[in-house]
């Protein structure tokens, strides 16, 4: 029903049957009534493995109708393998427009990046989350992370930052950095650089979070307080880098940094693509050829 | 026509797009709430349940979900059409609904009477789906919560007197509660339970 014509034969729009969409769309509204609760689903099998986000691809499959302009990334970039093939994979099953431009796009399926330009009110950003209990590592059992949870009892949390402290003299955690979500929940932004959390603290877009293999979903609203854990002593701060973008010249982006050549030479370059080539389109240049001799 | 013919008919003419152009609706009005969103995909269901009411069974419940009715709804043709329509379990403890469909809010079993989640799962709790004649002409309502940038405003009609107190106490219980929609005529606004009602001197 509804499968665009010429494609594979006998899908439903956006692949999913429409029961599995109902289960989905129901355990979103609650995650968004709950936020940073996250809700357990009856994730599916999808035609691709797990790790390769299912849970974000249920979630955009659940949500996305027919005038939604849809845009893939992963780490930052539309370009690599992760992003290309869920793009095609939702211009396959649902026929919807795709775009690269973070401004165009009214959903964002992302894998462990937010894009540098601002997100604006009705954009839906859809994380790809692999594990998305925060307490995991720190109690491997589900029954007790719930209670925890429960009791908002988060004291394990503190002690494995203040442990960071005193083994490396500051919070040694880069990406996947705890939140506290409103007061209450802590919550695992997925893992994108603790450089991305201030940007989901009121943000005006819908931030949905979709977890595959370990069938949860959860959400913040726009506008939602999210505040990264830390001590009155040790306060939370973002990553900073030496140099601008040896593409485009932005400062205050977060960087990857470019393996050159074997003699040591390496360049540090926008994660956001279309953030960078959006900038070279407007004229500015970064140090690529100093860089690169 | 007898009920069981009425059944056949009124569900969504398209049900891939109706279905997730209403939880667009609803996913957004929960989202933001006290914003007002179009409801466009047409249900016909039987009166008193109304065709945003209706687009919302046909988009949300399905053989999963257990759905309480209203005294006024509980009649045999409305039963019958969500029956066929959805396949859902009509139960008679509101304790026990996934959905409750209310044609008059003003004398509504009491928030506390629905299922309100477990402290380790909040989000097993009833929603439920207020049909209200306007979103604009009752007792105004100042919003504040996640989701509003700083102020909202609502004013659903035909709200039980105690409404206030009630939605206090139902914040009190957090992260356990019920969560809220309004089915007006074509438009729907959601207050899931996060959202806070001012009292005008705090406005």
């Amino acid at each position: 029903m509804n499968a665009p014509t010429g494609s594979i034969a006998s899908y439903n729009f956006a692949y999913l049957d429409e029961q599995t969409k109902r289960m989905i769309r129901r355990a979103i509204l609650k995650a968004i009534a709950i936020p940073g609760y996250q809700v357990p689903f009856a994730s599916r099998e999808m035609p691709m493995p797990y790790g390769w986000g299912t849970g974000g691809v249920q979630v955009t499959a659940a949500i996305i109708g027919p005038d939604d302009v849809l845009k893939v990334i992963d780490q930052g970039a539309d370009d690599t393998t992760n992003a290309v093939s869920i793009r095609a994979f939702f211009q396959k099953v649902a026929n919807v427009a795709v775009t690269t431009r973070t401004d165009e796009a009214t959903i964002i399926q992302t894998r462990h990046r937010i894009p540098e330009q601002p997100l604006r009110a009705g954009q839906t950003l859809v994380y790809q989350v692999p594990i998305p209990e925060p307490l995991r590592f720190l109690e491997p059992r589900e029954t007790e992370t719930r209670l925890m949870h429960a009791l908002e009892e988060y004291g394990l949390m503190h002690v494995k930052l203040y442990e960071d402290i005193a083994t490396h003299g500051r919070i040694a955690t880069t990406y996947a950095y705890p939140v506290k979500v409103e007061g209450r929940y802590v919550m695992d932004p997925s893992p994108t650089p603790k450089f991305d959390n201030p940007k989901m603290h009121m943000s005006p877009a819908l931030q949905l979070f979709g977890a595959g293999r370990e069938k949860r979903i959860y959400a913040l609203p726009p506008f939602t307080q999210v505040e990264s854990l830390d001590f009155d002593d040790h306060p939370f701060t973002v990553q900073t880098f030496d140099k601008p973008c040896a593409l485009c010249g932005a400062e205050g982006v977060y960087l990857d940094e470019v393996i050159l050549d074997d003699c040591g030479g390496h360049m540090f370059v926008c994660s956001d693509t279309d953030h960078c080539e959006s900038r070279q389109g407007d004229g500015y240049h970064g140090q690529q050829e100093e860089t690169f001799r | 026509m007898n009920a069981a013919t009425t059944a056949l008919e009124g569900g969504f003419s398209d049900p891939v797009f109706d279905a997730q152009a209403t939880f667009r609706a609803v996913m957004d009005a929960m989202a933001e709430p006290g914003t007002r969103r179009q409801v466009k995909a047409g249900a016909t269901p039987p009166a008193p349940l109304s065709p945003t009411a209706g687009a919302l069974a046909l988009t949300l419940c399905d053989q999963d979900t257990s759905i309480w009715l209203d005294a006024s709804l509980s009649t045999e043709v409305v039963i019958e059409w969500l029956r066929y329509q959805t396949g859902a379990t009509i139960v008679d403890d509101p304790a026990q609904a996934r959905f409750a469909f209310v044609a008059d809010p003003s004398s509504m079993p009491r928030l506390d009477a629905f299922a309100e989640g477990s402290q380790d799962y909040p989000d097993r709790s009833t929603t439920l789906v207020l049909i209200v004649e306007a979103l604009d002409s009752g007792e105004p309502l100042l919003l504040e919560g996640p989701g509003i940038e700083r102020r909202a405003n609502l004013a659903p009609t035909a709200l039980p007197v105690d409404f206030r107190s009630q939605w206090l106490e139902n914040g009190a219980r957090f992260p356990r509660g019920v969560d809220l929609v309004f089915a007006a005529r074509r438009e729907l606004a959601c207050l899931p339970r996060t959202t806070r009602i001012l009292e005008p001197a705090e406005a």
